[in-house]
């Protein structure tokens, strides 16, 4: 009897179940083995972790308070890439809409009538996170620059820029040596739910996924986007204008991202501090991709890495583990998702009876 | 005096860029051959964390440097066998590597953190270091800086005058061809990813027994994201590189010597200035007719199989 | 080659073919798209295993499991797309994969190449990039490819398509002083009068089967009438199915092309300056072998590709049936009820999408066109190729255009699919008029009211089908490109 291994699988039903199986197999091992390095019992580990993130009212909004920028930045990655456009500058875009919102709130949220103050900043997050998001877009589309770069290099572009701003430019002068903005004026706060830190930023995140759901199946513009994504040729055809799409779309997702910066700002911190750029947008890429690019999935992946976050501080808390435990979980689920293509472009080949 | 300053700016410019160099130098290979390799930055963050580790056990320079490289290419090697062989989106790919070096170091640094470990002292080496000026500048750095001086070279010849260094670029920009013609392609991208996994993990072990030294969470600070900027601002070869690396530097040491003698110049557009002059790159290279020669490899980041072909 | 039988799924691409090469002979491949030229070739190179039959070198029976043996034999084939690296030296593409030490000096290479292509006469810089070359050069460079790994047999693809006829020239004698080495020479094309001008010996496939294997010399003996024999053996006139065509009073001008120029994806113009005039109620013919410009000049109507010069006058609606009906004409991850409104969705999407007004159509028309399966959520991937061209002419005549463009539009299909399309195409006329663009002859008679025959980017003739039967007798000839 020989077994091998070959290329090309046949991909069954079963194939797919057993790949769901293999993939959570693998997370849990790996993620196990991280623990016992750690020396902690990883069984107990993991009900701990589950346990602080959906026992508690207190757990489960702070869960709620780190999925919020992550559901809203892995919204942004996977509008984009429903077109087949890479936004890795989905960090940059973030900042740039805190920024955006942030001179509203200190400048502009005492002069105008306190209703309009947070539809403002909602728009000055957009349009500073869409703005920076059309840059490379433009620059796709006029010199054929890849995205990928661009997006990513602007980035540090953009969180130099907010480095200037809260170190100097704005920088607060009553602050006593700690780097940042002035707080905001109350009314630029975002209001908070129930005695919790969740606040509106959720309702925006929460909208957006059934906004971009309801883009994508009942607007000629995600019926544009889907063909675009799915075949250039056939988009041409249908005489969709594809460059102008990129743009629109780019900046929709920069947008999205941009809301993501400004319910930080004005939902968290209440003011530009070191802090805001903290790999949202990269944790956004992963998310989309787990979710396959599906609104409802992105909200769902994103409470469930919120949950791996809030799990790790609270490890860190009770069991002096390092909360970074997290952060490896994260890769070790996607790396788990990754390596689960193997079940599907491999066959193991069973040869029974030493027939050649 | 003036002299003297501009000496003291050059120096430093050179030691601070030796990490971005190694790790542009490895990634110019793995491009060259097809592979966008987004991890570096998580890659050089291992490194650099390992080599320090490895030294502060054994008290020995050199199994840092090399447990840095072997952990390097390890990573790099993940990253072959998910975009090469399973041909796993290369981007996902990368910054899943990123992000698990980024955890890793973060969670196992911890101990580490404020240790004292031996380090790459300055040697000099005799006769050249006494040429006026230069000699100063060249000649009187640490070792992994005079490797930097005979890798340079080396690479880039082997890329442009050597069989193989010609496999690779046609594996990088035709794989179809490369395949027709004999070439093994997934051995070539396999081989170009983990060298340059080896090269970044040494580029982060600089950091942490030469250039800072120790261990800080974080400590590559970005760099990684430079060196990717400066595969793509050197066009991908290797002379480019490292003198797009000690230019960036030199923007670096420029920022530093500012800041510490009052000049007024605003340090976070220096900052900015290496990505800014990178897209500015970008944008001039891809104009097809002047630079196509130079621009990026057109397989860059387009998974091959045979069945497509 | 004795007796190859090669298989693809269903098809039979090489059925018992048997094939023989004499030393210093330059043997022309002849036959039609799909006669099984470039797989026969393709299995001597080593790229294709055969399923049955064999290869015999000088008495020894030989078996290719890849390129690199048929190589190690010295037989190299250059493709009819090129196998180059555009940002590489021409240098460089000839070494790649060929070099036996690992340094490579440049200079002394660009000598040794230099001379190669001094010698037979394959002018080329050594120096220069892929990139900036124009096609002709390109090809030189595949052969000097070959001639720097001492190729003995060299097979060629299609090898004067994009030329000019300056180029040909220069080809031929290259070839010519080739075989005075001992080279013997494999040349594929479906082009008649240039193999009559180059060639020692003709084997003509059709339909995967050897129809024919003569002397050159002999036919140049038997003068005219053998060419034409020749030229139908390729194209296999067979009995015209009589199609129920009713008769339609012709209207006035829906479609008129003056002087149109339009240029190709590489250097050369596609469309050199063709004219004709297209009316209501008829079906015009654009027959041709693939590659003389057909695609070139359809984009340039419908606007996907920009004119050069000339002038496209047209009333009326217009839709398109591409012929790459799976990338271009289809979306293939997209539902049956989400490609029926490809072309016409903003119709349904006025503010959004009414999903039971798409649902009604698509139920409409997979009705109407017998699309299997008839669900509407399935990918259209899953289609099978009747099934998806039945779709896809449901879109487009579902909106009722003055101007229908088909280009190709039964390859690949069965008889009864055929005949179905067939018939959708005759009733568009009711409606306006219908560019038929084919290489089948057959199916451009069968139809068409009027036929053009397409070479090298010009048209040869037009010709009415019902009142000019003499020239009828003609088209295998024009389509192989004689006046």
């Amino acid at each position: 009897m020989s077994i091998s291994i070959e290329k090309g699988a046949n991909i069954t039903p079963l194939t797919k179940t057993f790949k769901a199986f293999f993939i959570v197999l693998a997370a849990l091992t790996l993620g196990s083995i991280l623990f016992i390095i750690a020396g902690v019992n990883p069984f107990k580990a993991y009900i701990t972790m589950i346990g602080a993130s959906f026992g508690s009212l207190y757990g489960f909004s702070e869960v709620l308070v780190r999925a919020t920028p992550i559901t809203l930045c892995g919204l942004s990655v996977a509008f984009a890439a429903k077109m087949l456009l890479w936004n890795i500058g989905a960090e940059g875009q973030l900042v740039m809409g805190g920024i955006f919102s942030a001179g509203v709130a200190l400048f502009l949220s005492e002069h105008i009538p306190s209703f309009t103050v947070i539809p403002v900043m909602v728009i000055a997050g957009c349009v500073g996170g869409g703005i920076w998001a059309s840059i490379p877009a433009v620059l796709k589309y006029w010199k054929r620059v890849d995205e990928v770069l661009t997006s990513l290099l602007l980035n540090y572009v953009a969180i130099f820029l907010f480095q200037n701003l809260y170190y100097v430019t704005w920088r607060d002068p009553a602050g006593r040596g700690f780097p940042g903005t002035a707080k905001f004026p109350g009314i630029a706060f975002l209001p908070r739910f129930f005695g919790t830190r969740v606040h509106l930023g959720l309702v925006f995140a929460v909208f957006s996924v059934f906004l971009i759901y309801f883009i994508f199946s009942y607007t000629k513009w995600g019926y544009e986007i889907r063909v675009s994504g799915e075949s250039t040729e056939a988009a041409r055809y249908a005489k969709i204008k594809i460059n102008r799409n990129m743009v629109l779309v780019m900046f929709f997702s920069g947008a999205l991202a941009g809301i993501a910066g400004m319910s930080e700002a004005s939902g968290i911190h209440f003011r530009l501090m070191e802090g805001l750029a903290s790999g949202y947008g990269y944790t956004g890429i992963l998310v989309a991709f787990l979710s396959k690019l599906n609104p409802f999935l992105v909200l769902t992946t994103s409470i469930l890495f919120g949950a791996l976050i809030f799990g790790g501080d609270h490890l860190q808390v009770v069991a002096q583990i390092p909360s970074a435990i997290s952060t490896v979980i994260q890769s070790i689920i996607l790396l788990s998702v990754l390596f689960g293509a193997l079940v599907t472009r491999y066959r193991i080949n069973v040869n029974m009876g030493g027939e050649r | 005096m003036i002299l003297g300053e501009i000496t003291f700016v050059i120096i430093i410019a050179i030691q601070s860029s030796m990490s971005i160099l190694y790790a542009t130098l490895g990634e110019i290979y793995t491009e060259r051959s097809g592979v966008l390799n987004l991890g570096i930055e998580g890659i050089m963050l291992m490194g650099a964390l390992v080599g320090f580790a490895t030294t502060f056990y054994t008290q020995n320079l050199l199994l840092g440097v090399l447990a840095a490289m072997i952990v390097g290419g390890l990573m790099a090697s993940v990253h072959a066998f998910l975009t090469v062989t399973l041909q796993v989106n290369q981007v996902v790919s990368g910054i899943t590597i990123f992000t698990l070096g980024i955890g890793l170091t973060d969670y196992f640094g911890q101990s580490l953190i404020g240790e004292v470990a031996p380090k790459f002292s300055v040697v000099g080496i005799p006769l050249l270091q006494d040429i006026p000026v230069i000699g100063q500048i060249l000649f009187q750095q640490n070792a992994l800086v005079y490797a930097a001086y005979i890798l340079v070279p080396l690479m880039t010849i082997f890329l442009f005058n050597t069989k193989y260094g010609l496999n690779i670029r046609s594996v990088g920009e035709k794989p179809s061809t490369a395949d027709t013609l004999g070439v093994n392609v997934f051995r070539i991208r396999y081989l170009c990813t983990i060298f340059g996994g080896m090269l970044a993990g040494l580029g982060g072990s600089y950091l942490s027994l030469s250039y800072i030294p120790g261990w800080r969470e974080r400590m590559t600070g970005g760099q990684g994201w430079i060196a990717i900027a400066l595969t793509i601002f050197s066009m991908r070869n290797p002379v480019f590189g490292s003198l797009g690396a000690v230019f960036f530097g030199l923007i670096n040491a420029f920022r530093v010597y500012s800041q510490a003698s009052q000049i007024a110049v605003p340090t976070f557009i220096l900052k900015m200035l290496p990505y800014l002059c990178t897209i500015f790159v970008l944008v001039v290279v891809s104009k097809k007719d002047v630079f196509k020669n130079l621009g990026v490899p057109s397989a860059l980041g387009k998974p091959y199989s045979r069945e497509d072909n | 080659m004795k007796g190859i039988i090669k298989r693809f799924s269903r098809i039979v691409a090489n059925n018992k073919v048997d094939f023989d090469l004499r030393v210093g002979e330059i043997h022309a491949l002849l036959g039609e798209n799909g006669a099984g030229k470039t797989t026969l070739m393709k299995i001597l190179s080593g790229l294709y295993q055969p399923d049955e039959g064999k290869i015999l070198i000088k008495g020894q029976t030989v078996r290719f499991r890849s390129p690199k043996d048929a190589m190690d034999m010295s037989i190299g084939m250059v493709h009819q797309h090129f196998e180059l690296v555009p940002k590489l030296t021409v240098v460089e593409n000839i070494m790649l994969g060929a070099c036996k030490a690992v340094f490579i000096d440049i200079p002394e290479k660009e000598k040794e190449i230099q001379g190669l292509s001094e010698k037979y006469g394959l002018d080329v810089n050594p120096k220069s990039r892929i990139y900036q070359l124009s096609v002709g050069e390109q090809q030189r460079v595949e052969i000097l490819k070959m001639l720097y790994r001492k190729v003995k047999i060299l097979i060629l693809d299609e090898p004067t398509s994009s030329l000019t006829a300056n180029e040909v020239e220069k080809l031929f004698s290259t070839l010519r002083k080739l075989t005075k080495e001992g080279c013997s020479i494999i040349f594929i094309t479906h082009k008649l009068e240039e193999v009559l001008e180059i060639a020692d010996y003709i084997t003509v496939l059709r339909r995967g089967k050897v129809a024919a294997a003569v002397n050159v010399k002999r036919i140049k003996q038997m003068n005219g009438l053998a060419t034409s024999e020749l030229a139908k053996m390729m194209v296999g006139r067979e009995v015209i199915l009589s199609v129920d065509k009713n008769e339609i009073s012709t209207g006035k001008e829906i479609l008129g092309i003056e002087n149109l120029h339009v240029q190709g994806d590489r250097r050369e113009e596609s469309v050199r300056g063709i004219s004709f005039s297209l009316n209501m109620g008829e079906i015009f013919g654009i027959l041709g072998v693939a590659g003389n410009g057909q695609k070139e000049m359809v984009e340039a109507i419908v606007g996907l590709r920009s004119i050069k010069d000339g002038e496209i006058r047209r009333k009326g609606s217009m839709n398109y049936v591409p012929e790459d009906r799976i990338n271009r004409a289809a979306v293939p991850g997209m539902s049956i009820a989400d490609n029926l409104i490809l072309t016409s969705y903003k119709d349904f999407s006025k503010p959004i999408f009414h999903k039971g007004l798409v649902r009604n159509h698509g139920r409409k028309l997979i009705k109407k066109y017998d699309i299997k399966p008839p669900f509407l959520s399935i990918p259209v991937k899953q289609l099978s190729g009747g099934n998806l061209q039945r779709l896809i002419l449901a879109r487009e005549l579902s909106q009722k255009p003055n101007l229908l463009i088909a280009e190709q539009p039964t390859a690949g299909l069965d008889i009864s699919s055929t005949e179905q399309v067939w018939k959708f195409l005759i009733s568009q006329r009711e409606n306006g008029a219908v560019l038929l663009v084919s290489g089948n002859l057959k199916e451009v008679l069968s139809i068409s009211d009027r036929i053009a025959v397409i070479f090298r980017g010009s048209l040869m003739d037009i010709i009415s089908v019902k009142n000019q039967p003499e020239k009828i007798e003609k088209i295998e000839l024009m389509m192989a490109g004689f006046v």
